[in-house]
């Protein structure tokens, strides 16, 4: 029963993804292209082109792989997965979290996963890159991409999305 | 649009939610709207305003499939889907420095970043085993520097 795993992947995946959405890059990856085959790896770069360019959060790349793994109601039901189970236990749990706001125990993991959430998505970039096998111009534009935004954060990221996306269609990479 | 225009929370409120809300797992921004909408409306609110925001959004990137599906495999749209996937890229890479520049006591915390770094891209570890240890880990860690204050 397709639909009820890709429930419950997206599920079990929800409760590890420190960092948001993003972290999660990797982990889908494994789940879906290297356990599963439900997608190759260029469909999964591209759903993840496709999110990255939508409007909207990024937990929403969940959605296209649901839909491309099993149609309208496979989207659905990968989104409920990744978002319904965290929001319950968020919504029981939010208010015994904030009566412990600043205690050590709290402060300690705020602080350790901090590390592991920027491995997370560091490690979500280098798989895109592997996994859409990237060639010299399109890590010209990685690189371009990354000092453009570090450098001026008032800079949209929907120009460099723009940008990118020119440059892809005048074929050069 | 919390904050400045209904004026439902103050920024102090709002910064301190959306942090809560970034370092427990699951989807940041529905993580938050289910916050906020609680506070706010109890149950109802925290049901009705996830959804709100999720909708519009799931219907645009619905259609986005929809399109994706008949003229994906076009050469201009492999194309260009490669030029934003490289741009994605690269705005991940900036994220993570900017995540990294920003931790407190480096030396200390980024030997996990590295770990994190092996065990997943590397590796290839199944991730809630290699977030288990490694906020184990680092979590105690974390303790025993608050401690020593």
């Amino acid at each position: 029963m397709i639909l009820f795993e890709l429930f419950l992947e997206c599920a079990l995946l929800s409760f590890v993804a420190f960092g948001g959405a993003t972290a999660l890059l990797p982990e889908l990856h494994r789940v879906v292209v290297d356990h599963h085959h439900w997608l190759n790896d260029t469909t999964f770069t591209q759903l993840y082109a496709i999110a990255q360019a939508a409007p909207g959060p990024n937990v929403l790349v969940v959605t296209l792989i649901g839909w491309e793994v099993a149609g309208l109601l496979g989207a659905l039901a990968a989104t409920l997965g990744m978002c319904l189970p965290m929001s319950v236990l968020i919504y029981l749990l939010v208010d015994r979290w904030e009566q412990c706001a600043g205690r050590r125990w709290q402060q300690a993991i705020s602080l350790g996963v901090a590390p592991l959430a920027v491995g997370l998505i560091f490690s979500g970039a280098t798989l895109i890159a592997q996994a859409a096998d990237f060639q010299l111009g399109a890590w010209v534009i990685v690189l371009v991409t990354t000092l453009l935004n570090l450098r001026y954060r008032t800079l949209h990221p929907l120009w460099l999305i723009a940008a990118g996306a020119l440059a892809g269609l005048s074929g050069g990479l | 649009m919390l904050v400045e225009q209904r004026h439902w929370m103050t920024a102090e409120d709002f910064n301190a939610q959306l942090g809560m809300c970034q370092f427990l797992p699951g989807p940041n921004v529905v993580n938050l709207a289910v916050v906020v909408g609680k506070r706010y409306q109890g149950l109802p609110g925290a049901i009705v305003a996830p959804l709100g925001l999720l909708t519009g959004p799931v219907l645009i990137v619905l259609l986005l499939a929809l399109v994706y599906d008949c003229y994906g495999a076009l050469p201009q749209a492999q194309g260009l889907l490669r030029g934003i996937a490289a741009v994605g890229c690269g705005l991940l890479f900036a994220m993570a420095w900017r995540m990294g520049m920003a931790i407190q006591a480096k030396p200390v915390f980024w030997p996990f970043t590295v770990l994190t770094v092996s065990g997943i891209a590397l590796l290839r570890w199944p991730m809630p085993l290699v977030m288990a240890a490694g906020l184990l880990l680092s979590g105690s860690v974390a303790y025993w520097t608050l401690g020593r204050k």
